[in-house]
């Protein structure tokens, strides 16, 4: 057989808890030597697939191949990866010398040359001369080098990484991601790195995977995923972004604010309703001159240390966020360019809500667990199951989950320049998405009411 | 008046009840016992109640008796508590928390009560009392004071280090002999110091489970003190009050905060 040069083999992987399903059809490789971070927020399910691929979970379904070799029933004890953990997890009855020293003495590796190893591991970590001291005595900065150490004196074939730097202070942070760049390049092998700072995994990684709701948003290389997000939640959670609604008149054409833009994106058809993601820093900002593409009025500008960081309102009613050397005053009114280059088109990922209903009589139907008035319907008999769509601004929601006919919780929020765009998912697990001037909070909960006349039932035809 | 209010309001003032009822009931009787314990009947400086004690063979046979029948007692509850507390520990929190209810109910019945059922229950059984029954006695009343800290320490134990060992290639059974066991320390001192503190000084079980038959250096004590020997009485007292600093002094010494972590209280 010939062996990929893939270390890690993940394929089809979904792992689900009583009460929900943490990945859902996970498939990833990772390549033997590469630096592959997975990022995502809190809950997206990447600390699951670490802990999956370190063997402390088992998958509901699914395989994981490391080196080749199935890990479906192989204990963490036996497998060749070994796993940096958030909070340290150094024990305390050991010395920094006996914590790194744990793995090999359990291999019943010589002792001189453990010796030998612990102490190159310390040089590497730079913590020679600690190796008496009491982990507890040590500062959380050390406490993670010798937990590096620790690690990577086992020599494993993928050290396993998760969240490894949150714990510390800024400064310290920034030191330890390049100790840990420089590491994996002397070391040779595989880091797998799990973190939630979008910053920190575009700078240390060659390949990042973005992950959302256990589901695997985008594979690339930090330029692909900074450059090209392929959805708006990648271009949302990656830096910070501008990201509108749009429609692609034809390739290389694009119209978004009421005003038409060049763009360099071909392929998505003609008058199709699309989603631009224009960069903070692709946005120049110029005295109010004939020359520039549309205006606006400075709100807010504020000194970033680097740059300016302006949001300006256009006389449509959209914000905009800028980022650029100079400064102008709030309540300047200003012109802005966007070099065609800069505009990237993504596909919208749905233009209206679909959910399954069940049809209860020609105005009513079941649907998000609840009865609610519906457009009239004709031809489909009461009690069959049926397609239901409405329109993202034809939802209310109530600050009272009670006023509502169903009612959810927040669970995303997107600024789309002029309005919000929030996904809110509802006790029965349905997620409907909702466009709304209103602010609310992530993870509010909401009460759910959908205008009759915009909700509209289709039979579902059999296939 | 602003000067009683003043006085009112210190935290200090409130814990005044509590500092006065101690000097009375606690500090006060110890330093007469060691008062008594240094006296000759007629009231001088003397060591002649030690000098007593060590010549005379039955107080002295006793006391090693004791200690023995306590580290007997000790040990039998850290076998039996151990695994009850690891069992205990692997449960979901609020399975946990009603088993560990129960273990505990029991502890609400009078000692002697429960001695009394233990007899009852020999009786029934038509089982001999004496030394069997006299450890059985101590082990069920004091196994619950063993369990209940090694289960504090091992349920708060951090996960991930149990993690981290599987994770450096320790198989279940090392896990347990290189980190769970060393780490629950803490929780099994706590323990001894529950159970072999109070076994050394017992008397009513003993007197009830061996039919008076089996003397424990409680019962010496209570014996004299009742005899109007006051004086070897608080000198019994105070020898067996420094074997128990000497225990607290000797486990306490093992880490300053992780003692607290198993305590029972």
């Amino acid at each position: 057989m010939v062996k990929s040069n893939h270390i890690i083999e993940i394929s089809n992987v979904t792992k689900s808890f009583p009460d929900k399903v943490v990945l859902d059809d996970v498939s990833l490789s990772v390549k033997q030597g590469e630096f592959l971070t997975i990022l995502g927020p809190s809950g997206c399910g990447k600390t699951t697939l670490l802990r999956l691929i370190a063997g402390f979970n088992s998958a509901s379904s699914g395989k994981i191949l490391i080196d080749g070799k199935d890990m479906t029933s192989v204990p963490p004890h036996e497998r060749p990866v070994n796993t940096v953990f958030q909070r340290y997890a150094l024990f305390p009855n050991y010395n920094v010398y006996d914590n790194i020293a744990f793995g090999l003495k359990l291999k019943k590796v010589d002792k001189k040359e453990i010796e030998q190893r612990v102490k190159r591991a310390l040089k590497m970590v730079g913590m020679t001369d600690y190796e008496h001291r009491d982990v507890q005595s040590l500062s959380g900065g050390q406490q993670q080098r010798v937990a590096i150490a620790r690690a990577i004196v086992n020599r494993p074939q993928v050290l396993l990484l998760d969240e490894p730097l949150a714990a510390l202070d800024l400064k310290m942070r920034k030191d330890m991601q390049m100790e840990l760049k420089e590491m994996h390049s002397s070391l040779g092998i595989t880091f797998v790195y799990v973190t939630h700072d979008q910053e920190e995994a575009l700078t240390l990684s060659d390949t990042v995977v973005v992950m959302n709701e256990g589901v695997i948003q985008q594979i690339g290389s930090p330029t692909d995923i900074y450059n090209e997000p392929c959805n708006a939640f990648v271009a949302d959670f990656i830096g910070e972004s501008n990201i509108l609604n749009a429609t692609m008149i034809r390739d290389g054409l694009v119209e978004f604010m009421g005003k038409e833009f060049e763009c360099v994106d071909t392929g998505f058809g003609e008058n199709v309703p699309v989603d631009v993601v224009v960069r903070p820093e692709d946005v120049y900002i110029i005295r109010n001159a004939e020359a520039a593409m549309f205006h606006g009025t400075v709100r807010s500008c504020i000194f970033k240390g680097v740059h300016y960081e302006m949001f300006v309102d256009t006389p449509d009613g959209y914000e905009i966020q800028i980022q650029d050397y100079n400064s102008f005053e709030p309540g300047t009114e200003v012109g802005m360019m966007i070099k065609p280059a800069d505009i990237h088109v993504m596909r919208k990922e749905r233009t209206e809500n679909h959910v399954e209903g069940k049809l209860v009589d020609a105005t009513h139907v079941e649907i998000l667990g609840e009865e609610f008035e519906c457009a009239a319907v004709e031809g489909i008999e009461n009690g069959a199951t049926v397609d239901v769509s409405f329109g993202f601004s034809d939802v209310e929601l109530t600050d009272d989950p009670d006023d509502g006919i169903s009612w959810g919780t927040i669970r995303f929020i997107l600024y789309k320049g002029d309005r919000y765009h929030l996904t809110v998912r509802t006790d029965e697990g349905d997620d409907i998405f909702i466009d709304t001037h209103d602010v609310w909070e992530d993870l509010d909960e909401v009460g759910i009411k959908i205008r009759p006349e915009a909700i509209k039932v289709t039979a579902i035809t059999k296939a | 008046m602003g000067k009683l209010v003043k006085f009112f309001s210190r935290r200090r003032t409130w814990s005044l009840p509590y500092v006065l009822f101690l000097a009375v009931f606690v500090v006060a009787p110890l330093l007469l016992i060691m008062v008594y314990a240094f006296q000759a009947e007629d009231g001088g400086f003397s060591l002649e109640n030690f000098e007593k004690f060590i010549h005379q063979r039955e107080a002295m046979n006793t006391f090693i008796y004791s200690i023995g029948i306590a580290l007997i007692t000790t040990l039998i509850c850290i076998l039996l508590g151990y695994p009850a507390a690891y069992i205990l520990s692997k449960m979901r929190t609020s399975t946990a928390r009603v088993v560990v209810m129960l273990f505990i109910l029991p502890m609400w019945i009078n000692v002697l009560v429960r001695t009394l059922a233990t007899v009852a229950l020999f009786d029934f059984l038509t089982l001999p009392l004496g030394e069997g029954a006299l450890i059985f006695g101590m082990v069920y009343n004091f196994l619950p004071f063993m369990i209940y800290p090694i289960y504090n320490v091992l349920q708060k134990m951090d996960h991930s280090l149990i993690e981290a060992a599987e994770d450096l290639g320790a198989t279940p059974r090392q896990v347990f002999t290189k980190v769970v066991f060393p780490l629950s320390m803490p929780g099994i001192v706590s323990g001894i110091m529950m159970v072999f503190m109070p076994t050394i000084s017992t008397f009513a079980i003993a007197e009830l489970l061996t039919m008076n038959n089996i003397k424990l250096f409680g019962t010496t004590i209570q014996e004299n003190i009742n005899n109007g020997m006051w004086h070897y009485g608080a000198a019994l007292s105070f020898i067996m009050l420094v074997i128990i600093g000497l225990t607290t002094l000797f486990t306490g010494s093992d880490d300053e905060n992780s003692a607290n972590d198993g305590g029972l209280l």
